[in-house]
């Protein structure tokens, strides 16, 4: 029997991965943003099984406005991608040190 | 039906009007040669209207969408008509900025709007998916202003360090709202706080939640841990994309924070006290250091907001009696942050003046605006008469009527740190010999609001209770 509890640590595992990912990649931008994505679908997933299992739909009303942002969100970080892109022909994580102090 | 949508218009004209005003703005600004002339006074019309929209409806009346996730009240009047009016001297200084580089596009002053309307949805929310719209709305336009200038490395890595860092923080809200949402069953900040118990008392999982929504209210702010960003996005975004950020998104800070810890969590202020003395202490202490090693005017004036910001914490830390001195440290600081980057922007004229040494000898090149930065300056410091002295006097003394006389303590030991980079400024502008540059000139505009948003910290200083008033009657 899959229970509440199952859900919210698949979630709670899912959003684990994705801060981890963040933190530990070095190399590609592109990871970076598939990481964010990641972070929200894992909250979407939270709050899903919540509101399934509480019989209230304002959960499932929240994950839509969620997934709207996160369209959004992806749409603004690949354009601000392309402008790192075009000044320095690299998305290499570790060359973004030129503000430091 | 009509009653419905006359329900719907009352609690939300004034957001109403700042869409309206982004959609012709938009439009104004393809009008060929002279579209960024007219989107610019397009831009100012909004605000005013936006500002007679608010100012007309009855102070003291409370109108809710019908739902109530959304709210008319004192306290969204007036951080309304405070942030229209700082949005208002923000485009006459970043007008002067963007022309001087030839950079102005209708786009700057779209993104402005945009920016306003997420802060306007911020403080008159009364439940988490609408704090949560808003605040993205605010967020999205940011990242997008930071790389304003697209040839700009440094701008676009501050955009991409922006946008990443506030991703996880808008993530981590999220994910603790979720949990709020499946202790409490309610995303209504009345729903919240009628069902919510402390740890000690019901479950664990309140500590879990309140934890994460504190790392987003911490990451808006710019407290210590969660600062990275800021010095970051002060240094690489133009100056008026960081005058912008530094000020305006503070004062939607102060209302995630004041409607999320008190409205919806106030029953559990002991659980989340403890996590907020830690990151106010921490911005003390960091802000007011690492701002004395630095040698661009930006990054000291980032750290120098974290320092400010921590006082802000505090005025939620002393409780009920702290928030309306918490309220006036925002605005006063909000008003001291544009005034020292519209400084620099004036002094920066056709070029950068983002070096503190480039502040050396200012008294000589231009006496007046080097008065202005004294005032700013004294006034950041906290000395009296000027309007910083009663923002830090009235946190100080909610503390200790709180009983919280340690974080006071500390409090003032690290202002008095704090004092000596703020006075390296002064001493550089007045007893430094500077190099030989010409006199500063600017645009009338700039020259005009910039004296009076100096002087007003003066006139704030000298006749304080008038204000302290507002913000007491703003908060019921």
């Amino acid at each position: 029997m899959i229970t509440l509890t199952h859900y919210m640590a698949l979630s709670a595992l899912l959003f684990s991965i994705s801060v981890a990912g963040i933190f530990i990649n070095r190399k590609n931008v592109i990871l970076l943003l598939m990481c964010v994505e990641l972070l929200l679908l894992a909250v979407n997933f939270n709050f899903i099984a919540l509101s399934r299992f509480m019989g209230d739909a304002t959960g499932q009303v929240f994950v839509f406005f969620i997934l709207t942002v996160a369209a959004a969100e992806a749409a603004i970080g690949l354009a601000i991608m392309v402008v790192l892109f075009r000044t320095r022909r690299s998305i290499n994580v570790q060359e973004l040190d030129v503000l430091k102090g | 039906m009509n009653a419905e949508i006359a329900a719907f218009l009352g609690a939300c004209l004034p957001e109403v009007v700042v869409g309206a005003g982004i959609c012709v703005v938009l439009l104004a600004g393809l009008s060929g040669r002279h579209g960024r002339g007219l989107a610019y006074l397009l831009t100012l019309a909004t605000l005013a209207a936006s500002a007679w929209v608010v100012g007309a409806s009855q102070p003291e009346a409370v109108v809710s969408m019908p739902g109530g996730s959304f709210v008319q009240d004192p306290l969204s009047r007036f951080l309304k008509l405070f942030v229209l009016a700082l949005m208002a001297a923000i485009f006459v200084y970043a007008r002067a900025y963007l022309r001087e580089r030839r950079l102005e596009t209708p786009e700057f002053y779209v993104l402005g709007l945009f920016a306003l309307l997420g802060i306007f949805v911020m403080v008159s929310s009364m439940s988490f998916l609408t704090m949560y719209l808003g605040l993205e709305i605010l967020a999205l336009a940011l990242y997008a202003m930071v790389a304003l200038e697209r040839g700009s490395a440094p701008g676009a890595e501050a955009a991409m360090k922006y946008f990443v860092l506030g991703a996880i923080s808008s993530g981590c809200i999220l994910y603790g709202i979720s949990i709020l949402y499946g202790v409490t069953g309610s995303v209504l900040f009345s729903g919240v706080a009628a069902a919510i118990e402390p740890a000690a008392v019901g479950q664990v999982a309140v500590l879990v939640g309140l934890a994460f929504v504190l790392v987003g209210i911490a990451f808006e702010f710019g407290a210590v841990p969660f600062h990275m960003w800021l010095p970051d996005v002060y240094h690489g975004a133009p100056t008026c994309v960081s005058l912008l950020v530094s000020t305006v998104p503070k004062v939607a800070a102060f209302a995630l924070a004041f409607r999320i810890l008190v409205d919806a969590l106030g029953p559990v202020q002991a659980d989340w006290q403890l996590l907020l003395t830690v990151f106010a202490v921490l911005s003390l202490v960091v802000g007011n250091l690492v701002a004395i090693v630095q040698t661009n005017i930006k990054r000291m004036l980032a750290y120098s907001t974290i320092a400010h910001v921590a006082f802000i914490l505090l005025g939620f830390l002393a409780g009920e009696g702290g928030l309306p001195s918490a309220l006036y440290y925002t605005v006063i600081y909000a008003l001291m942050a544009a005034a020292a980057f519209g400084i620099v922007i004036l002094v920066g004229g056709s070029g950068e003046a983002d070096q503190i040494a480039d502040f050396r000898g200012l008294n000589r090149r231009a006496p007046w605006f080097a008065l202005m930065m004294l005032i700013v300056m004294i006034s950041m410091v906290g000395v009296p008469p000027f309007a910083g002295f009663y923002a830090k006097w009235w946190v100080l003394w909610a503390l200790v009527d709180a009983g919280q006389t340690w974080l006071a303590v500390v409090a003032v030991i690290f202002s008095v740190i704090g004092a000596f980079y703020y006075l390296r400024i002064v001493w550089l502008m007045y007893f430094d010999e500077g190099l030989n540059l010409p006199p500063v000139s600017a645009a009338l505009d700039l020259r005009v609001v910039l004296s009076a948003n100096s002087l007003l910290l003066l006139g704030l200083g000298l006749f304080p209770a008038g204000l302290l008033e507002l913000c007491a009657r703003a908060l019921g």
